[in-house]
């Protein structure tokens, strides 16, 4: 610990940091531009300056900037000397000369760094009186827009885009007060985080494009914590509401899951909330093929409880993408026994498969903060800027670890980003990558491996066995592989934390089981291997806790004459059943539904009731590492909606059954679940509970400036409506309520007093990049057992052998259009791939087909036609057929298919 | 498409350095050499030669001002504005330039033959006010000797 004289009073910082990350930790206001807590300083704004004293003696001191000086012991520094106060002010005017007086008409107004900074330091007359200098701007897609003019040249964008996460379409061009930031021409930014650039951006630079189409203040926003739903890695995330619209998604900082950055995917997939898909009132049909009645709520109840009381055997399917209380319900509405997941019978056992290895083995789970800081990464069949987009932006962070250790003898600090990039170069370290295709991390990859997945079985097995695991060599690999092989084992072992990434998405079952075999192995060496899985959905963990049979499963119970009605929750079960699956539900007796969209499944049932979203509704979501974490309700959503557990408890009580579904709250049925199944004991902890107060009051979904509450119903009744009331959580739908900070899961937004934008994230933190203040939120539900004796997987899949007339499909993820609901919003499904299937050029060659060109592809019965699209990196005998796309069916990869070319008939 | 012969040189640069990006400036200075300019796809094919994207070698070509991204003339007449040059009278050098050329600082005349564009300083402050055409300097400039070294560079042409 160095102590820090600042204005000359002493404070104890930790020792080695900077001296504005040090002041900005005591809660001091000095503002800056080009220092970001995730990317540290590079000095080039000059907007922190402070001034630095010798000694006591010395009274002159110098400027400094403080993101550039290091927080030694003994450092005297002032922020409030008038020479200094005057030179921020100064910059600040510069800045200024040539940044538009459009704040009114600027999406960033009101929740602005420069507004906050201009405002902080005390510049507020504009002496300038020329010209401005005026730039054009960009058309960079349905994501981002960018507005030039308004630049400070802070180079946090390009730090951001290029240097962190990888882009290379947009850069810097010019000098002077020309310097222009963007792409070389007009097109869509080709990085999956250029959403960030939005809240990166401290101006209105780039500014969130999807709410412009509904634009709303920050301080008109009634929001609450939330998580994302679009991916297991549950990041968190601030959702933003009025008038009964979704308007927009904001990164929530938690130090361990997605710290300051979210992915597109998950940033601007909200929209499907606001959907005219939407189903907003009950539905009954009384033909099953018939149009669609909408009915009362009353009358649907009544119609649900003829139907579930009617003797009948009633079986349930859930859902990976409904939260915990859910599922639940659910399963206590059916039967913990006649409860089905939902998911295919491959699915269901990749998924067990994966929370086997993180509970029954030593290697605990890497958190996505786990992979960033980890010095060796092997990563094992996932796509991962596709189907966990966070954790490869984590990954790609991971390659620098190694080699910022080895800058200390250069006697650089670690926050000093120019200088350490300027050392290391290109050099980046150990990160292994052995899948199908070519993936988007390859650029920072020390060394990539391209083959089928049985051949991925192969090499990790022979990993695990150079480690030492007790499992047989892997006879007959090829030398070249062999050696490979050995060099990864030694980067794993002599890293200080190896993290193996593996996943579902690859199809392979034996895949997981080796990847756990290399994880397990290093753990086994000393105790210090993680492993990181990454799983299809937001609450594919949680479902995969609470257990139940497949799809499979299910269709074997209707076919066995044990089930005559299903009840289907939050499935559009052509997502995850084949043709003969889907067939055979859509002949049972009755198919009750709840969801929120409009799909194959609601379309074919009697009955269907409107659930809520993430946005309207709490829950409870376990992400990949097992860590469940609490979702809010940010509104109350239009129409007859309600949570799925609200329906499902009324449906309970329809028939008679108020016993067993007392609960009335969110918290009665969380507590309930803790109850019933103790895996989930600590769920109903890692909130606060409804009747959780500060100083008497409510946490505010509102913020305390927001406008119009007693004009925006003004047309409907001249008369302020009350608020709504929230029996399920301690927020409440108004602006007013405690304005302390909430602890850490109640947080609904980042605001501080003289800090309006996402920066003021400083506020809520116990140190900058520390946990947010009262501890990281959410808690994991199961830990590895370091002790347990371990059993190897020593099943050794045979080489892959090309077929002559046949090619084995596997999967591939596109981060746009892979997943649901996110497929729904304009701004990714703009961005979404029409399906294709993807073959290597020589493949193709081999089989003479033009790229472009129309196949029929045919496996398991299953007949589609598909454009044929090259994907140089496919190995000889494999092809990508991409999943999830709207407009592809459900097939079950990696899978055997027959191609044959379209005749012109 | 870039010649061979830009291509050849281009590599020979390129392999000089641990990263063939590190050749950008002397790759854009060797196009302008055979070309005068660096078009878009110009730009495009050297990007490739040295596993670049097209922004990354824009933001190299435009931070230097004498990488020229628009058409110029035969001739670049670059014309010094700085401290010196200034107080012996730049701006009637430029001004009898633009008159005589019939065109404005950063434009080309109708011919195609020269192309006129401030400079801040060309390093010559003993002989100011200066200029410079393609890669001579001229200096202690007037009207008269400016007539002269203009007409010279045109006989050359016709001749």
């Amino acid at each position: 610990m160095a102590t820090i004289y600042i204005d000359n009073q002493p404070y104890v910082v930790k020792d080695g940091q900077n001296l504005l990350r040090a002041c900005l930790s005591l809660g001091f206001n000095l503002p800056y531009f080009c220092w970001h807590p995730a990317m540290n300083s590079v000095g080039a704004c000059r907007q922190c300056a402070v001034k630095q004293f010798k000694d006591e003696k010395d009274t002159k001191g110098r400027i400094v900037m403080a993101c550039m000086t290091l927080a030694a012991d003994g450092t005297r520094i002032s922020i409030d000397d008038p020479e200094v106060r005057r030179f921020r002010a100064g910059v600040i005017e510069f800045l200024m000369v040539n940044h538009p007086h459009d704040c009114p008409v600027c999406d960033e107004g009101g929740e602005c760094h420069l507004q906050d900074m201009t405002v902080m330091t005390g510049h507020n007359y504009r002496r300038f009186r020329f010209r401005k200098r005026t730039h054009r701007n960009q058309e960079l897609g349905p994501l981002v827009n960018h507005e030039m003019n308004r630049c400070i040249a802070c180079y946090r964008c390009l730090r951001f885009y290029r240097d962190y996460a990888g882009g290379r379409d947009f850069d810097v061009f010019q000098w002077h007060n020309y310097v222009y930031f963007g792409r070389q021409s007009d097109g869509v930014l080709e990085n999956e985080f250029s959403g960030n650039l939005v809240e990166v951006c401290p101006t209105g630079v780039f500014t969130d494009k999807t709410l412009k189409g509904h634009y709303t203040r920050k301080w008109d926003l009634q929001t609450a914590p939330s998580i994302c739903v679009h991916c297991g890695l549950g990041c968190n995330t601030i959702p933003g509401e009025r008038y009964g619209i979704l308007r927009r998604i904001r990164n929530r900082y938690h130090r361990e899951v997605n710290g300051y950055f979210l992915c597109d995917r998950g940033r601007y997939g909200y929209e499907f909330v606001n959907s005219p898909r939407r189903i907003r009132q009950p539905i009954f049909r009384s033909e099953r093929s018939g149009a669609a009645q909408p009915v009362e709520k009353q009358a649907a109840l009544e119609q649900a409880a003829k139907i579930l009381g009617s003797g009948e055997r009633v079986i349930g399917i859930g859902s990976s993408r409904a939260s915990l209380e859910a599922n639940f319900a659910l399963r206590t509405l059916v039967g913990a026994d006649r409860f089905y997941r939902g998911l295919a019978e491959a699915e269901c056992r990749l998924l067990d498969t994966a929370i086997a290895l993180l509970r029954d083995g030593p290697a605990p789970a890497a958190s996505m903060s786990d992979a960033a800081q980890s010095d060796a990464v092997l990563v094992l069949g996932e796509d991962l800027t596709n189907t966990a987009p966070m954790l490869a932006y984590s990954v790609r962070q991971s390659t620098l670890q190694r080699e910022i250790g080895l800058t200390k003898r250069l006697h650089v600090s670690w926050w000093d980003d120019a200088a350490i990039r300027q050392a290391l170069q290109e050099r980046r370290g150990p990160l292994y990558i052995a899948t199908p295709a070519a993936t988007k991390l390859d650029d920072v990859a020390t060394e990539v491996y391209r083959a089928a997945p049985d051949d991925l079985v192969r090499f990790a097995q022979a990993l695990a066995h150079a480690l030492g695991a007790e499992i047989p060599p892997v006879s007959a690999l090829p030398r070249k592989l062999a050696a490979l092989a050995d060099v990864v084992a030694e980067a794993l072992y002599l890293a200080r934390r190896p993290v193996v990434v593996c996943g579902t998405s690859s199809g392979s079952e034996s895949l997981l089981r080796a990847a756990g075999n290399v994880a397990w192995a290093l753990s086994a060496a000393e105790h210090r291997g993680q492993l990181c899985l990454v799983l299809p959905d937001c609450n594919s963990f949680g479902l995969g806790l609470l257990g139940g049979g497949s799809l499979a499963d299910a269709c074997r119970a209707i076919q066995e004459g044990k089930a005559e009605t299903v009840v289907v929750l939050e499935n559009d079960l052509s997502r995850h059943a084949d043709q003969a699956a889907l067939k055979l539900l859509d002949e049972v007796r009755h198919l009750v539904a709840l969801d929120y969209l409009e799909h194959a499944t609601t379309a074919a049932a009697e009955l269907v009731f409107p659930a809520a979203t993430f946005a309207e509704a709490n829950g409870t979501l376990v992400n990949n590492e097992g860590r469940a974490q609490r979702s809010y309700q940010v509104f109350v959503p239009q129409g007859k909606t309600q949570a799925s557990w609200r329906w499902l408890q009324e449906m309970m009580v329809a028939v008679g059954r108020q016993a067993e579904a007392s609960w009335r709250s969110f918290d009665e049925i969380t507590a309930a679940l803790a109850e019933a199944l103790p895996i989930f004991a600590a769920v109903k902890d890692i909130a606060p509970p409804e009747g959780f107060r500060m100083a008497g009051q409510r946490v505010p979904r509102q913020p305390h400036r927001y406008s119009g509450r007693t004009a925006m119903h003004a047309q409907a009744d001249v008369h302020e409506p009350t608020p709504l009331a929230d029996p399920d959580s301690p927020l409440s739908f108004s602006m007013e309520g405690s304005q302390r900070q909430p602890p850490p899961p109640l947080v609904p937004r980042f605001w501080a007093p003289g800090w309006n934008s996402m920066q003021a994230i400083t506020r809520f933190q116990e140190e900058v990049n520390g946990p947010l203040r009262g501890g990281d939120s959410g808690r994991r539900l199961i830990e590895p057992q370091p002790d347990a004796a371990i059993r190897y997987f020593s099943d050794l899949p045979a080489e892959f052998e090309p077929r002559p007339d046949e090619w084995l499909l596997v999967p591939v993820d596109h981060i746009f259009g892979s997943e649901e609901l996110s497929a729904l919003s304009p701004g990714i499904a703009q961005l979404t791939p029409a399906p294709y299937l993807a073959l290597s050029a020589s493949d193709a060659a081999g089989a003479n087909i033009q790229e472009g060109e129309k196949v029929v592809l045919a496996m398991d019965g299953l007949h589609q036609a598909l454009p044929v699209r090259f994907l140089p990196s496919l190995p000889r005998g494999v092809a990508g057929l991409p999943v999830g796309l709207p407009g592809m069916m459900h097939v079950t990869l990696p899978g055997w298919a027959k191609l044959s070319k379209v005749t012109a008939s | 498409m870039l010649t061979d012969e830009e291509r050849h040189e281009i590599e020979a640069e390129a392999a000089q350095y641990a990263y063939k990006r590190a050749a950008g400036p002397e790759a854009l200075k060797i196009v302008q050499r055979h070309r005068r300019w660096v078009s878009d796809q110009s730009l495009k094919d050297v990007a490739v030669l040295l596993e670049m994207t097209p922004a990354e070698l824009d933001g190299v070509a435009t931070f230097y001002n004498l990488i020229f991204r628009k058409p110029v003339g035969r001739h670049v007449i670059l014309v010094c504005d700085s401290v010196t040059c200034w107080v012996l009278g730049y701006d009637s050098v430029r001004d009898y330039l633009s008159r005589e050329l019939g065109v404005k600082p950063g434009e080309t005349t109708a011919d195609g033959r020269f192309t006129l564009l401030p400079m801040v300083c060309l390093g010559a402050c003993d002989r100011a006010p200066v200029m410079m055409v393609d890669d001579t300097l001229y200096g202690n400039l007037t009207p008269q000797k400016i007539d002269e070294i203009l007409a010279g560079y045109r006989a050359e042409e016709t001749a």
